[in-house]
């Protein structure tokens, strides 16, 4: 059963995502950061989503659960295009759209390979213990790319604040994301922690649209910083 | 057979805290970033000499002056925009704290880089302060007006 503070968050998150679609409409970037606002659009169907099946079935029903961690998984695979769309902004100056487009395909394709594989393995496996695997390697892959993006970021010198600011916190939320699916991995056991990782990963996902939505009213498109400044390790 | 087994059973078991350990430090690094992008916002605005009068920040801030203009902070009404960022720098500046006291006595060039870090903090929380002054005037004014 869902408790007040959870349906609470939830509320808010969904007021929040669908506040980055909003911002990016007022500030005329609906366009120019297309596959972030798509992500967040679907964001909120999910949740809209989500509703209606608890609402319907249940919190402990099987249709809850398997909606739940199902769309969790399509919606990991949906931010790695939003990822991607970050990569094509970043190098489109290189003209490398093309090479872009082509390992989002790749990406697409290696993913519901991976995907229908451990599925097929799995079919004889706790299905809870099985699904909060899978999650855990989407967010790291989400993870890996967006450090890699980072570090293009820096290599290229992209100084323009918005874009920035959306791979950083990207980051956060991925590696917050890994970590709270690790540890509900190491410690499937213990019911305390997973109620207190329930909160974290809900509040996790309160924090992307939340920086989301101050990227779009902060800066203007024009503003810039030089990311040499902002790396831990000075360049 | 047996080997591959234990190998296989190892690696799943090893999997989660690898993807942890590594998550983590990811994350260390991408928030000091984070934090240090909205930092850089507001460093090249200038604050005015009423706000380093009420702050008590002469030149340049330091991080003993960051508590401080939190008090102050608190003392004006929110702005609308500030609360999560200044939230967020919070969070960072006490991080720096928990590194410059854990990690410090063994690399002494933390110390400095930590005490510049907590001094941008502080100037960044003046220059939230000059723009809720600022706000609070407008409120006024409008309130005023009507």
């Amino acid at each position: 059963m869902l408790g007040p503070a959870t349906y609470c968050i939830w509320t808010i998150c969904t007021l929040l995502e669908g506040g980055v679609v909003v911002c990016s409409l007022t500030r005329h970037s609906f366009r120019r950061y297309l596959t972030l606002n798509l992500y967040m659009a679907a964001s909120v169907m999910v949740s809209v989503g989500r509703y209606f099946v608890l609402s319907r079935y249940g919190f402990d029903s099987d249709q809850y659960f398997y909606f739940y961690y199902y769309s969790d998984a399509i919606m990991t695979i949906c931010m790695y295009f939003a990822l991607m769309g970050l990569y094509s902004i970043v190098f489109e100056e290189l003209g490398a759209g093309t090479y872009v487009r082509t390992f989002s395909m790749l990406l697409l394709g290696g993913t519901a390979l991976f995907t229908f594989g451990v599925v097929h393995q799995a079919q004889d496996r706790m299905v809870t213990k099985y699904v909060a695997e899978i999650s855990q390697n989407l967010y790291f892959v989400g993870l890996v790319l967006t450090y890699v993006l980072w570090g293009a970021v820096l290599k290229l010198r992209e100084t323009r604040a918005r874009v920035v600011q959306f791979v950083l916190s990207t980051g956060v939320y991925f590696s917050l994301s890994a970590a709270i699916y690790a540890l509900r991995n190491l410690y499937p056991n213990y019911s305390n922690l997973a109620s207190v990782l329930m909160y974290a990963s809900q509040i996790t996902d309160t924090l992307l649209p939340l920086a989301w939505i101050y990227a779009y009213l902060r800066f203007d498109d024009d503003a810039r910083f030089a990311p040499a400044r902002l790396a831990v390790i000075p360049r | 057979m047996m080997m591959g087994l234990t190998f296989n059973f190892s690696l799943a078991a090893m999997m989660p805290g690898i993807i942890l350990v590594v998550s983590l430090a990811a994350l260390l690094q991408f928030f000091i970033s984070y934090c240090r992008s909205l930092i850089a916002a507001s460093v090249k605005q200038p604050i005015s000499a009423d706000v380093r009068d009420v702050t008590g920040i002469a030149r340049t801030a330091s991080g003993e002056d960051f508590e401080r203009v939190i008090q102050l902070l608190r003392l004006c009404p929110a702005h609308p925009h500030d609360r999560s960022e200044i939230r967020a720098i919070a969070t960072y500046f006490r991080l720096l704290g928990f590194l410059r006291v854990s990690a410090g006595k063994l690399m002494p060039s933390l110390v400095s880089w930590t005490e510049t870090e907590r001094g941008q903090c502080a100037y960044f929380a003046a220059v939230a302060l000059e723009r809720r002054i600022a706000f609070s005037r407008d409120m006024l004014a409008e309130q005023m007006h009507t």
